[in-house]
């Protein structure tokens, strides 16, 4: 195993993850991403108009350095920790998605199908892009939070609206890959 | 000095999504059919050690690293909400393949169509802010 270009199995993950949290908390921190959605609403001046962005942005600036890190992250991974950005899902799941049309899977980090630069002339694949993006975004602040701070930080509080969030998150999630995709894609 | 700490953080964050592959559009789509265990053990790995450490620092009342002590604000009681929200959430999670944390991961990592969702995100948190008060809770 090569931690710095292979992918992490899932255990190595799981901890890493853990510590990120544990070193927000010894901070005196929230673990929670979608708050920063919020913070840009208030920084681009929403705050004049709607009272749920009315709150001192600058409170949250630690959080934006966080996501600051997550790009940088992002940059260095994808750059200087991989030399094979397939993702080696199982083979049921390559042939289904082949079905759709997902000539890529198993062959790309993500479908080429839209996140490939030339999906910028595609009508459609902005639309899938801009409205799942949209969900994510109304849904987890609805929710009061998302993947980090529900299914992470807020189960390991023992918190029963986390856990309702995320059956939440998980009938959204079957709804849509097994009854909307046939019809999307 | 804390603002290096928190950036420090947040790139283990971005390498650990992408590593981890947590912010592949593919594993997500993997993990709603159920053909692999890997999402799954990632998130069951984090959340095990999560409670442990939560119940720890809780239990022994530890304090920050600026000795304050660490509050953990309970959320607020509710059905509704969460469940709705959640719903919304995981349809836009299973469609884009990512939450709000691995899409500036992807960002970093040169998917420029990924911006699209980041807007996207940005919008509906909008959203949101303005239909607040109409909404069931």
């Amino acid at each position: 195993m090569n931690l710095i270009y292979e992918p992490w199995p899932w255990y190595i993950s799981g901890i890493a993850i853990a510590l990120i949290m544990l070193l927000l908390q010894l901070s005196g921190k929230k673990f929670g991403m979608s708050s920063n959605l919020r913070t840009l609403c208030t920084m681009c001046g929403a705050g004049k108009q709607v009272h749920f962005f009315r709150f001192d942005w600058k409170a949250q600036r630690w959080n934006l350095v966080v996501v600051l890190g997550a790009i940088i992250g992002g940059y260095i991974a994808a750059n200087f920790m991989t030399n094979e950005n397939a993702v080696l899902i199982n083979s049921n799941t390559i042939e289904h998605l082949k079905t759709l049309g997902f000539e890529s899977a198993g062959t790309a980090y993500l479908p080429l199908e839209l996140f490939e630069t030339r999906v910028f002339y595609s009508p459609k694949t902005l639309i899938i892009l801009f409205f799942g993006g949209l969900f994510v975004g109304f849904g987890a602040r609805y929710a009061g939070g998302c993947t980090s701070g529900h299914a992470i930080s807020g189960l390991s509080n023992l918190q029963l609206p986390s856990l309702i969030a995320v059956v939440g998150f998980f009938i959204g999630g079957l709804i849509m890959t097994h009854f909307l995709f046939p019809l999307i894609f | 000095m804390r603002t290096l700490f928190y950036l420090i953080i947040g790139i283990l964050f971005g390498i650990t999504m992408y590593k981890s592959e947590a912010a592949s559009w593919f594993r997500i789509y993997e993990m709603f059919r159920f053909e692999a265990f890997h999402m799954y053990g990632i998130i069951g790995t984090a959340l095990t050690m999560g409670v442990v450490s939560t119940f720890i620092i809780k239990h022994y009342n530890i304090k920050s690293f600026y000795g304050e002590s660490i509050k953990f604000i309970p959320k607020e009681k509710g059905f509704t909400r969460y469940m709705l929200g959640g719903i919304i959430f995981g349809l836009g999670w299973a469609l884009a393949g990512t939450c709000p944390g691995p899409m500036f991961t992807l960002l970093g990592a040169g998917f420029l169509p990924i911006s699209i969702a980041i807007i996207a995100a940005i919008l509906g948190t909008l959203i949101y802010g303005i239909l607040r008060e109409k909404l069931p809770h």
